[in-house]
């Protein structure tokens, strides 16, 4: 396709009177564009319809826009089949510098003709879609989490493929003699009601499920990924699109608990082994076979503590209360005793708290536990201090129940051996105590691994309540990465974006950067190291164009020449001038709508920074920097997200990995004796807008000290 | 295969909950319309100044929802919108919404001219009243859509029009009629959300009466950049800097007066905004006063690094009373300590109620045939497929556990219109 460049150059909300637009206007013409059009008011029907008009009648395909920032209007400059590129004249430039001044109208040209330079190497994207997709959901673990997702996601019409690794489903669900209640009223304790929910997926014709079996290996990439699963009959093949991970939990071991008697004496248990007991019809004291008539409970067995579990599992408060409902069922004389640190019964579950609060034969308090003993007839001797009845409390009971915590089954085992480059399991789950946990609050569905969605206990401790509603949320994911797959788009955070990362191999020198460095593990490698993409995994954030010392990775709207052209695109004016330039590497994401922050609060910083938006702070390629430092640019920030063990980058890795780029490019500098001080990177959240004068401030002023880049008019 | 998608979902709300639920679907292949009832998306969090436990802003994460509607024609939203009538069977609904006149068209282009000619003062809400907009103003400065608004009590109408002269765009329309639309839905989900309790009803608390006596809520705007007070902390009272403050935990919550459920979050909120606090005054001293401190999950490392502050003191017992220190103009808080022992009062220079969370459906019904619990929150029969309720409509919960849940009642959205 020709480009056929028309720049349009909206003159309202003040740009007009800010700038010198003839000055402009004439950009237009000696940057190759066939029509340039000036309009007071480009956003309404009047504007739009102007270049509607030229697209129609001029066959323009290839549009500048001089106004707004691209975060307004977006559906009003929205023209199918053209490439589009957004001039921030407004929030960048005139509401952040002085009106009518040099620097600013400096600015604003500068920005106009980086634009156009970017845009006329830009190409339309067409998407990538790969052959034979398959639009099945494999789901990993048969407890009431992967039921779930394997009956939610039939529901929807897709096929599943269920793996569990016990001979029968139902999980820990299954081993319940009685579950939590679900719905308001909290009161009444429920019957787990697994069988009915085996039976559904037993008659469920889309759902095919393996017993018995474990998942040996799964290859590939969403819409595609080759599952080796190993059954007691030897290893079966599936194909499948996506894959949620629902392996929940293990109790945690209590004989690492050395305090509390458990192993020393008979009639310590833990709360899985009670639930067994209340399952198979009578609670009993294990030293004897008779009935427990009084019964205590200590929380925290193991977790809130550092030496054992640092968390909290969430469950273990509602699950004490249910099984001294049990102990209370069986035998209507007997007593529960519950010692907790803190009673954690969250949201409408203290409904249900307050009906076992409600029985005065089960006895709660806070307490710390100072000493369990036994005496001459097996009787377990608790004693508490700290109590909410002031004195220390002394009692002897037939049963001493441990509320253990869970433990995620991701903890010891990649259990997904996946069958990619960066290892078998999910990366960074130590970040999480081991669950296969988000690192985003607002996006809990995030892994590393696109197209893999965890759901229930592996993922944090949590109710069945909770668990349900988890694994309808991942079966969801799982349907949408998969519908994906098939129109050829990425999925969250560029979802719907159709570009993909083209790789010119034959230039490749096998170093291994892009295939290690990709924060999704998109890419494989052949015998040789030579990077094998996998486009569905691909999140599109051009972290492994930024990593490519060889340059060859790029999209077709995002490249290092399409950049590149941008940075060369800046007039660096002459030493005398006194007028220092600077190039801001802004993440697309946060930093460049804190920018618009900052513009909306008409807060005023130095003119002399040039803003060039990228997809992610990693996508930042060090041939810009050198690019920019010989075209005698004196100073380069890259300004993106917050990095570390609680980072923000919606990339995971992006940010981090541009600051160890950074520094290996500081230490360069360092050793030919130039200021490492010209290139900086900042981390601002998309609310910190207003530090953005003072930050660009002060590293202007230390550019001032360290003077002008000697490279400047080389 | 799956059978050919058809079908459009009706999401009532447009916080975290509904916008959630409706890109998801959206990105599934399904169209959406939102229907939310204030002037802008973003519901309660876009209100708040951080997230626990990474204390990250929540404009982060609602920004990229915005890119993905922005990115996808799928999801129509309507703001100053209120579903009036809903009826039909599941796949197939009749929708009429009620579209409150905004006054402002979408000519607007956020310029601000107008803001810089209406003379009318009025209190911002956003801010809970701690500080006023024009007017004409525009929501807050994150708002999407980026688009101004009249607030009918307060504009002068015609007789004033200063804005309507100031605005070059034609973008205002003092006339403007609310309109009723109808669509066809195959499925409705309510993320209608929650409102801060009421603490006007916490007298004995002092709020309403002790200057120095706020919401949590309040908290979150005073330490919030574009706040009434651009991040500062202060006392209402004077506007000094707080040197001492008490939190007040489960003011309303697990309390049968008032709310008889936990609020989930309010533990988990008011130790993050002692960080707020511990940032800004490095000497401030603060004391929270709780019945159980509820950090479930892992949570807990959120509650190790607060309880490892040695200026932040916790005392388990409930607060009987708050009063305003004649003196000095700060609270007494008195209190149980049930560690120690006995009573406690205690001179602070500001108490922050840890308010729960109350549904919106409270005090206002739906219009669908739902069945709702003592506090108002819906009650969902999963035996009835086409209408569902997500997020803090159904029980209090935090956000990523709302954003679960929605992502979820999209696909129980979506079941309902496929026909296999």
């Amino acid at each position: 396709m020709e480009n056929k460049l028309g720049v349009y150059i909206c003159t309202g909300c003040g740009i007009g009177e800010a700038l010198d637009i003839e000055k402009l206007t004439a950009m237009g013409p000696q940057n190759g564009a066939a029509v340039v059009k000036t309009h007071e008011f480009l956003c309404g029907e009047k504007g739009s319809q102007i270049i509607q008009e030229d697209i129609k009648d001029e066959g323009i395909n290839t549009i500048v826009i001089a106004g707004c920032s691209p975060r307004v209007n977006f559906d009003v400059f929205d023209y199918p089949g053209s490439l589009v590129e957004r001039i921030n004249l407004r929030e960048h430039v005139i509401w952040s510098h002085t009106p009518n001044d040099e620097d600013t109208q400096m600015l604003a040209e500068d920005y106009m003709r980086m634009g156009i330079s970017k845009v006329k190497k830009m190409e339309l994207s067409e998407p990538h879609i790969e052959e034979d997709l398959t639009k099945a959901v494999l789901v990993i673990g048969g407890g009431i989490t992967g039921m779930t997702a394997a009956i939610e996601s039939a529901k929807a019409g897709y096929g599943v493929v269920l793996v569990e690794k016990e001979d029968k489903l139902g999980g820990f669900m299954g081993k319940l003699h009685k579950k939590l209640p679900m719905q308001y009223p909290y009161a009444k304790l429920e019957d787990p009601g697994v069988e009915a929910i085996v039976a559904k997926i037993d008659n469920d014709p889309d759902i095919k499920v393996y017993t018995s079996a474990e998942v040996g290996a799964i290859a590939g990439q969403p819409g595609q990924f080759d599952v080796t699963i190993n059954t007691s009959g030897g290893a079966v093949n599936a194909k499948v699109g996506s894959v949620v991970l629902a392996t929940g939990w293990k109790p945690y071991d209590a004989t690492k608990l050395d305090t509390y008697g458990y192993g020393e004496f008979a009639n310590v248990v833990t709360n899985v082994q009670l639930e067994e007991m209340a399952k198979n019809g009578k609670i009993v004291r294990p030293s004897d076979g008779r009935p427990a008539k009084n019964v205590a409970f200590i929380q925290c067995a193991g977790q809130r503590d550092p030496e054992h579990l640092s968390y909290c599992s969430s469950v273990c408060c509602l699950t004490s209360l249910k099984q001294a409902m049990y102990v209370r069922q069986q035998d209507k004389n007997a007593k529960a005793y519950i010692f907790y640190k803190d009673m954690r019964t969250p949201g409408s579950y203290e409904l249900f708290y307050k009906a076992a609060q409600d029985d005065a034969g089960i006895f709660l308090t806070k307490g710390n536990v100072t000493s369990i003993t036994e005496d001459g007839a097996a009787n377990v001797v608790v004693e508490v201090n700290d109590t909410l009845l002031g004195a220390p409390i002394k009692v002897a009971v037939d049963l001493l129940v441990l509320a253990t915590g869970m433990v995620p089954t991701t903890a010891d085992e990649p259990i997904l051996n996946l069958q990619y480059r960066q290892g078998p399991a999910l990366p960074d789950l130590e970040l999480y105590n081991g669950f296969a946990d988000s690192n985003f609050i607002c996006f809990p569905y995030e892994t590393r691994r696109t197209g893999v969605y965890s759901a229930g206990a592996v993922k944090m401790p949590q109710t069945i309540a909770e668990s349900i509603e988890d694994a309808t949320g991942a079966a969801l994911k799982a349907i949408q990465v998969v519908e994906a797959a098939a129109k050829g788009i990425a999925v969250h955070p560029r979802a719907g974006d159709n570009t993909y990362p083209e790789f010119f191999l034959q230039r490749c020198t096998q170093c291994k950067r892009c295939t290690e460095e990709c924060p999704f593990g998109t890419l494989d490698e052949d015998e040789k190291g030579t990077p094998q993409p996998n486009p569905n995994r691909c999140r599109r954030c051009g972290i492994c164009m930024g990593a490519c010392p060889e340059r060859i990775i790029s999209f077709k709207n995002y490249s290092v020449d399409i950049l590149g052209s941008a940075i060369k695109a800046i007039d660096v004016p002459d030493e005398e001038e006194e007028k220092p330039r600077v190039v801001a590497f802004v993440c697309e994401n946060d930093a460049y709508p804190a920018f618009d922050m900052a513009g909306i609060n008409r807060l005023q910083y130095n003119p002399n920074v040039r803003m060039i938006p990228v997809r992610c702070l990693g996508s930042v390629n060090t041939v810009w920097i050198a690019d920019s430092l010989s075209g005698g640019i004196d100073g380069i920030l890259l300004i993106g997200c917050k990095y570390g063990d609680d980072y923000q980058c919606h990339f995971a890795k992006g940010s981090e990995l541009a600051n160890y780029r950074l520094e290996k490019v500081q230490e360069t500098l360092d050793r030919l004796a130039l200021e490492s001080d010209r290139i900086q990177l900042m981390q601002l959240a998309i609310n910190d807008y207003d530090k953005i004068p003072s930050i660009i401030e002060e590293f202007m002023e230390r550019l001032d000290e360290i003077g002008p880049n000697p490279y400047k008019g080389f | 295969m799956p059978a050919e998608k058809t079908g459009t979902i009706l999401v009532v709300g447009g916080g975290i909950s509904g916008l959630t639920t409706a890109v998801e679907a959206a990105e599934t292949g399904y169209d959406v319309y939102v229907v939310e009832k204030g002037p802008s998306m973003g519901g309660r969090v876009a209100q708040l100044n951080k997230y626990f436990p990474k204390l990250c802003p929540p404009t982060c994460g609602l920004e990229i929802n915005y890119q993905r509607i922005r990115k996808n024609q799928r999801v129509k939203y309507y703001t100053l919108a209120e579903v009036e009538t809903i009826t039909g069977q599941p796949g197939d609904y009749d929708i009429t919404v009620k579209l409150h006149p905004r006054r402002v068209n979408e000519n607007c282009t956020a310029c601000n001219a107008c803001v810089d000619a209406c003379p009318v003062e009025r209190p911002n809400d956003f801010n809970f009243g701690m500080d006023t907009t024009k007017a004409i103003y525009l929501p807050h400065q994150m708002a999407f859509p980026m688009r101004y608004v009249i607030d009918e009590k307060a504009c002068k109408g015609g007789e004033c029009a200063k804005c309507v002269e100031a605005c070059k765009y034609d973008a205002i329309d003092l006339n403007m009629e609310p309109e009723t639309i109808s669509f066809k839905v195959g499925s409705v989900v309510f993320a209608t959300g929650w409102d801060p309790y009421d603490a006007s009803k916490l007298g004995i608390l002092g709020y309403g009466k002790a200057k120095n006596v706020i919401t949590n809520m309040m908290m979150e705007r005073y330490a919030a950049l574009n706040g009434p007070t651009q991040g500062k902390i202060v006392k209402p009272s004077d506007g000094e800097a707080p040197q001492t403050v008490a939190f007040v935990q489960c003011a309303g919550s697990r309390d049968e007066n008032h709310l008889s459920y936990c609020s989930y979050i309010c533990c988990m909120a008011s130790l993050k905004q002692s960080t707020y606090i511990r940032e800004q005054y490095p000497d401030a001293k603060i004391t929270i006063f709780y019945i159980d401190l509820r950090a479930p999950g892992r949570y807990e490392k959120f509650l190790n690094k607060i309880e490892a502050d040695e200026n932040v003191t916790f005392i388990k017992g409930k607060v009987a009373s708050i009063i305003e220190d004649p003196e000095t103009g700060g609270v007494i808080v008195k209190a149980e300590d049930i560690m120690g022992g006995g009573i406690v009062e205690q001179k602070f220079d500001m108490a922050v109620l840890a308010t729960g969370m109350q549904p919106t459906t409270a005090e206002k019904k739906l219009p669908a045939d739902l069945k709702y619990d003592e506090n108002g929150l819906i009650i969902e029969d999963p035996n009835k497929p086409g209408i569902y309720a997500t997020g803090c409509a159904k029980r209090p919960v935090d956000v990523t556990t709302s954003v679960k849940d929605a992502t979820g009642s999209a696909l129980k959205a979506i079941q309902t219109m496929v026909r296999r």
